[in-house]
């Protein structure tokens, strides 16, 4: 379990994230929804230590995080950020990079390094692509890539920063399901998504934040049959029960 | 398909080393057999097999040619990784040693050094070093302080190269003394070189580049960017200080060889990743190779293409490397290069 006591953090001067206090579980899927600017990015960047938490506690398996280094707490949480660029490099060469916290000074990738990275690009449908450079493969692909970057660190949590922004909808639902078929696997996800219908339709668990704080956080039904999406983001979501389908309604 | 490609791509690799080692041998040999008085192949042979004996061409080879050979491909090896280690630093593909203004600060110290009469060894060295990484780290923490974008790192690259440099005019307006040597010195040179002078910065290049040639997965994390790399588990206000420190050593070590020398550092790097990728563990060894025997044809180009006339080599580059420059600007703006 990944848990954050009492966090206060933010990137500029006044803290964004005031006295939050969550965890996340393995073998789950959670999303964290909310308005621009609502502290969703902040949550994510203090859980794996790029942003350092002005107070609180950092927990994994009830290890502190708050004192390890960067090196350790990559072996336990990956993140995926949101600007990701396209590295001068082939689809291999960035997954193994994957590895990069499991090694020492010099750090060159073993035979166990390249197997964990293959084995992660076959997950992610990417293994065909392992020598193609990353600017020849579309953004739905690279987004792939980097999921299997993320896979072949071999943490139990992976965090990711809006996965779907910029993909059509097919990779979008595709990427949803990889995700899915992860947790289902034992790894706790945990994803930032502005797509209200496929955080509802994927998600196992939802977190609503608004203003630096947590307003809500539990089962996808129980969200929806509350009325705190149209609190915090004005709109109403339709739930389909013949299609189970999620929509909004203006 | 997949094999094939991997195949193309390993062999593309090892021509690209062939070129380079080629390359070098042939400009070392051009480097050591031209010159006022040409040699022959079979006078070097002589040379070596004696021993080092017969009197004009053991002075000419001894004193002159193998120093000076030796200093070329020290400073183009030197430059030309420098630079391919501040633009993976910096994230910025225009970023150079004389760009950001590494070069102008070790130009400044060792023009103190001169003004002091220090004019080699280690003590040069050193001084040129800290003139050099006291730029880099001025530019770096300037734009970190101003969470700068990559345009504005070179901006205020440019402004403390234009700031050393006229610090360095002013200690030779007030020391007419140095003022000859100061003209070679700013356009790059190598007629000055001396063996005091080429010892210990080829020792502590040979080191540098040896220690970066260990580090090349970490320079690769680094290119991924700030957040990725952390999340990778990388302390990256550390590595990016290691990498400056180890960048500015060697570009310092050139600069108190030959001057300032501009362009290596950013017309190496530029063309060699057009053909081996951005991958560090390829592109420094290869920065490297080709580095050195551009730099010892330039300056073999620039003692025999007027003689008996001898042009710094500075120039030979600027005439060569200014069209590059602006060619990599056109280029740029049409897309793929994220500089």
């Amino acid at each position: 379990m990944l848990e954050l006591k009492k966090v206060t953090s933010g990137c500029g001067k006044s803290p964004f994230l005031k006295d939050i206090s969550v965890s996340f579980e393995k073998e789950m899927f959670t999303s964290v929804i909310g308005p621009n600017g609502s502290g969703k990015s902040t949550l994510l960047k203090t859980a794996v230590g790029i942003v350092t938490p002005e107070s609180g506690e950092l927990f994994a398996d009830g290890e502190s995080l708050t004192k390890m280094k960067h090196k350790e707490t990559a072996r336990i949480i990956a993140y995926l950020s949101q600007g990701k660029g396209t590295p001068d490099m082939t689809v291999e060469q960035l997954v193994l990079h994957g590895r990069f916290p499991h090694l020492g000074y010099p750090r060159r990738y073993t035979e166990n390094d390249r197997r964990a990275a293959l084995d992660a690009m076959e997950k992610t449908g990417v293994a065909d692509y392992a020598d193609r450079s990353l600017s020849s493969l579309s953004g739905g692909m690279r987004q792939n890539v980097y999921i299997a970057m993320a896979l072949a660190q071999g943490t139990d949590y992976i965090l990711l920063d809006e996965p779907t922004t910029y993909l059509d909808i097919s990779h979008q639902l595709g990427l949803m399901n990889t995700l899915r078929k992860l947790a289902d696997s034992g790894k706790g996800i945990v994803s930032v998504l502005h797509d209200l219908p496929l955080a509802f339709t994927f998600s196992d668990r939802i977190i609503v934040m608004n203003e630096g704080k947590i307003v809500a956080d539990s089962t996808p039904n129980t969200i929806y049959n509350s009325d705190i999406i149209k609190s915090v983001f004005g709109i109403t979501l339709d739930f389909n029960k013949t299609e189970k389908i999620y929509s909004y309604r203006f | 398909m997949n094999n094939s490609l991997k195949y193309c791509e390993k062999n593309k690799i090892k021509l690209l080393y062939s070129v380079g080692l080629i390359c070098l041998i042939v400009s070392v040999f051009l480097g050591v057999l031209l010159g006022s008085t040409p040699l022959s192949l079979s006078e070097l042979w002589h040379w070596v097999i004696s021993g080092g004996t017969g009197e004009s061409t053991d002075s000419i080879l001894r004193f002159v040619r193998i120093p000076r050979t030796a200093s070329c491909m020290v400073c183009g090896a030197a430059l030309a990784v420098s630079g391919a280690v501040i633009q993976a630093t910096l994230a910025n593909r225009l970023a150079s040693p004389s760009i950001i203004g590494v070069n102008s600060g070790a130009g400044l110290a060792v023009t103190l050094c001169t003004a002091l009469g220090i004019f080699g060894g280690w003590r040069l060295s050193l001084f040129s070093f800290i003139g050099a990484f006291a730029a880099v780290m001025i530019v770096s923490l300037v734009s970190k302080k101003l969470g700068a974008s990559r345009g504005t790192v070179i901006l205020i690259g440019v402004a403390m190269n234009t700031f050393f440099n006229a610090v360095s005019d002013t200690i030779v307006t007030f020391n007419t003394d140095i003022a000859v040597l100061s003209r070679d010195f700013k356009i790059g040179d190598f007629s000055a070189v001396t063996v005091k002078k080429l010892i210990p910065a080829a020792i502590i290049v040979s080191v540098t580049l040896f220690i970066l040639f260990t580090l090349t997965n970490e320079l690769d994390v680094l290119t991924l960017g700030d957040d990725n790399a952390v999340s990778l588990g990388m302390n990256i206000s550390l590595m990016r200080v290691v990498f400056l420190i180890l960048a500015a050593l060697l570009a310092g070590c050139a600069v108190s060889i030959a001057g300032l020398l501009s362009f290596v550092g950013l017309i190496v790097p530029h063309i060699v990743r057009r053909f081996s990728g951005g991958k560090a563990s390829r592109l420094l060894p290869l920065c490297a190779i080709f580095g050195a025997s551009f730099v010892t044809l330039c300056d073999t180009l620039a003692r025999t293409a007027f003689s008996p006339y001898e042009i710094p080599v500075g120039i030979i580059m600027a005439f060569l490397g200014t069209p590059f420059f602006i060619f990599i600007l056109i280029k740029g703006k049409g897309g793929h290069a994220r500089a």
